[in-house]
């Protein structure tokens, strides 16, 4: 049923669309574009302590190759430039303007970490270059009134602040709430979606904050002061490592709490096999992918497509990383903006379309996900569903909840 | 370490034989200066900003080669003062709207202030005691600079925003050039700075320290005090150095000053020559074209490739980049030498 696969979107969607919205302007091409090419740039850490995130960058190439095997957007290949900027920011100033004012690209599809985005933010908006599906969660990147020229991508840290509250006001209206997160931008994001999803219950709710440094050892004293403090709603938006401390101690404690825990630290294995499966059991959570280990996904169109273009276009790459799925849905998500674009590829035109996507439909996310941008909306992924921790693996159940702020 | 230091303080009293070379030199360095004045107005943008990063590694590789090259100590710590020197102009621009001219002389002077202080009980420690004391500083200061109660400073792990300045209106340039020509300034200052300290009393009492320590203390050098100076003198630079470079770059975060840093600063500090001023810029060069070369060899081997071009490079310039051209030009005189048939007028 949901054909909107890559093949679909080439053959079906495109021209007419476009054509249909643009029937008078004849060809017009921004920087890096010919009647044969486009040129996309990207960076991503292949090297240094986040170089694990470079398979993201290896995953897009592999799917622009396969995409020029089947013909490219419109009859044009996609000549897709990825440059190591080792997670440092000087270096992604130094390869975005290389790509920018040299390789001259139409736009920089996805550049990753909050960082090294943060770096080039300014730059980018200043040329008036796209800076499109960045690949991190911060909320900044919805800004569309200041920075017209960059969007992000995954559902960000605020509305899945929102969607526990909805959760907890749904299922614990009187629960009193103990959250922890990392004391910077991050766990603040969290902090500031889940008050503003429950609203004026939030101050009465909220009952225990605990911060932690990343220089902490361990969060166990925050743990017990919210058993203490008689919550009996636990979020825990920690990274794997506190995530994982967090799980275990409240076992230790006996604390039962409605548990729930953020996407950043879901990982079965760097979070709850750390904590103990059994430990884990009934912890709630929240995803928008389809994680390629979960044995479900097993006769999925979408997920046998997946797996039969890492086996042919990147067969080094490890089919169980998620990572994979992120830069396999990253650069389709590219390919349909450039679809819509017809032959109007300006810079401009570019992001008009990449704020104009209508419901549509990724083969790796979640069924049911819609990515849906406006001119004021440059958040494309909101929805995510929740999950229980059977003891074994996530079991999706509910439906999908929708935690944007917007 | 190696012989530049020695034989440039005889400069002053050189055979006729050394004219040429002299001459030589003067020539080339003149040359390279007027290439460098007219570069802006050829190169794309991109290429300019390069090259201004290229400068800046350079001060910053002459900062540690004060240190290392003149004074024979050890420091994996110089990433620390680069992110001190842009976090105090970074702080000062942002937070306080100091105009940029003058956070640089601000920088230098917490750098070198730093750098002494640091120095002095750091300084009781020899040779590879002193590196792990330095290296302890680079693993610090990233997470100083994500330190909680400095966020309302440093602003966290999100960094701060650098306003790049603006060309003064009379001049037809644009930012990349007026950074460009700013950086080639302060370089050019403080090099002929470092020439100077190198050639002075003070250079010399440096140097002794590092050729032989128990000699110079006998002959009434205050080791210590020389040594913790030399640390701050080495910290300026490398802070200004980090100014610049955030200016250029325009936004500081903490992850920008890991130890990444100071070993391509150790690593520039070699390839451009041990003790040699100029060397540095080749140092420089190399840091930042390396890697890039490296990549578009082959993005998944850019680490191996990189490790094989600094071999080489080590096989085939011994004695650094300087070292390499000293070679050259001392070839030269002789050449013309056989050439004309003078080879008789030898003293």
């Amino acid at each position: 049923m949901r054909q909107l696969t890559r093949r679909s979107i080439l053959a079906a969607v495109p021209a007419a669309l476009a054509l249909k919205a643009y029937p008078a302007r004849a060809k017009e091409y921004g920087p890096g574009v010919t009647d044969t090419e486009i040129k996309i740039g990207n960076t991503v850490p292949y090297s240094g302590p986040a170089s694990s995130y470079g398979t993201i960058g290896k995953a897009q190439t592999a799917y622009y190759k396969m995409l020029n095997e089947k013909g490219g957007i419109n009859g044009r290949k996609v000549n897709f430039i990825s440059y190591d900027d080792a997670y440092t920011p000087p270096k992604t100033v130094e390869q975005a303007r290389k790509l920018v004012e040299q390789d001259e690209v139409l736009l920089i599809e996805s550049p990753l970490g909050t960082p090294t985005n943060s770096a080039i933010w300014q730059y980018m908006n200043q040329k008036k270059v796209p800076q499109l599906f960045v690949a991190t969660g911060a909320t900044k990147w919805n800004d569309p009134e200041h920075h017209p020229w960059t969007m992000g991508w995954q559902p960000n840290y605020q509305s899945e602040g929102h969607v526990y509250a909805a959760y907890i006001l749904q299922n614990k209206p009187d629960g009193k709430i103990g959250m922890l997160y990392q004391n910077d931008d991050f766990g603040k994001d969290y902090l500031k979606g889940l008050k503003d999803g429950l609203g004026d219950k939030a101050a009465k709710m909220i009952i225990n904050e605990g911060p932690y440094e990343t220089t902490d050892p361990t969060v166990d004293s925050q743990i017990v002061g919210m058993k203490a403090a008689g919550c009996d709603v636990f979020v825990n938006t920690g990274i794997p490592k506190f995530a994982a401390q967090a799980i275990r101690k409240a076992a230790e404690i006996d604390w039962k709490p409605l548990h729930i825990l953020s996407s950043v630290g879901n990982s079965v294995g760097a979070a709850l096999k750390p904590a103990g499966l059994e430990n884990a059991k009934g912890i709630i959570s929240d995803f928008y992918l389809k994680d390629p280990t979960d044995p479900a996904w097993k006769d999925d169109q979408g997920f046998k497509d997946w797996l039969a273009f890492m086996t042919k276009y990147y067969p080094d790459g490890d089919k169980t990383d998620v990572g994979n799925v992120v830069g396999y849905s990253l650069a389709q998500t590219m390919t349909q903006t450039l679809t819509q674009c017809g032959d109007n590829l300006t810079r401009a035109n570019v992001m008009k379309e990449a704020a104009n996507l209508k419901d549509f439909v990724l083969p790796m996310v979640l069924p049911g996900i819609k990515l849906n941008t406006t001119p004021k909306d440059f958040a494309p992924i909101k929805q995510v569903q929740m999950a229980k921790f059977s003891g074994e693996r996530w079991e999706l159940f509910g439906s999908l909840l929708n935690g944007a702020p917007s | 370490m190696t012989a530049q230091p020695e034989k440039a303080a005889v400069m002053p009293v050189a055979t006729p034989a050394l004219r040429p070379r002299l001459a030589v030199r003067h020539l080339v360095l003149g040359g390279a200066i007027v290439i460098a004045l007219v570069l802006p107005f050829v190169a794309k943008s991109f290429v300019i900003f390069q090259l201004t990063q290229v400068m800046i590694y350079g001060l910053a590789i002459l900062g540690l080669n004060i240190l290392t090259g003149f004074n024979g100590q050890f420091s994996l710590g110089h990433s620390a003062f680069y992110g001190f020197g842009a976090y105090t102009a970074a702080i000062l621009m942002h937070r306080y709207g100091v105009p940029y001219y003058l956070t640089l002389p601000a920088a230098g002077a917490t750098c070198f202030v730093i750098g002494f202080l640091f120095g002095l009980p750091a300084l009781r420690l020899q040779n590879l005691y002193l590196a792990l004391a330095t290296f302890a500083l680079a693993i610090a200061v990233p997470q100083i600079l994500k330190f909680q109660p400095l966020e309302a400073w440093t602003g966290g792990v999100q960094g701060l925003v650098v306003d790049q300045p603006d060309p003064p209106p009379f001049l037809p340039i644009d930012t990349d050039q007026w950074l460009y020509y700013l950086t080639l300034t302060v370089v050019l200052i403080l090099c002929g700075a470092a020439w100077n300290l190198v050639h002075s009393r003070t250079g010399r009492a440096i140097m002794a320290i590092r050729d032989n320590p128990i000699a110079a203390s006998a002959m009434g050098i205050n080791a210590s005090l020389y040594k913790s100076l030399t640390f701050g003198v080495s910290a300026l630079y490398t802070g200004v150095a980090g100014a610049l470079g955030a200016l250029a770059v325009a936004f500081v975060a903490p992850d920008s000053f890991n130890l990444l840093l100071s070993v391509s600063l150790l690593v520039g500090l070699v390839i451009g020559g041990v003790g040699s001023i100029p060397g540095c810029l080749f140092g420089g060069l190399f840091v930042l074209y390396v890697p890039n070369i490296a990549e578009s060899i082959s993005t998944g081997l850019a680490g191996a490739i990189y490790g094989i071009i600094l071999l080489i490079v080590i096989f085939v310039m011994p004695q650094g980049a300087a070292g390499f051209v000293r070679l050259c030009l001392g070839r030269l005189p002789r050449l013309r030498q056989v050439q004309t048939g003078s080879g008789g007028g030898k003293p």
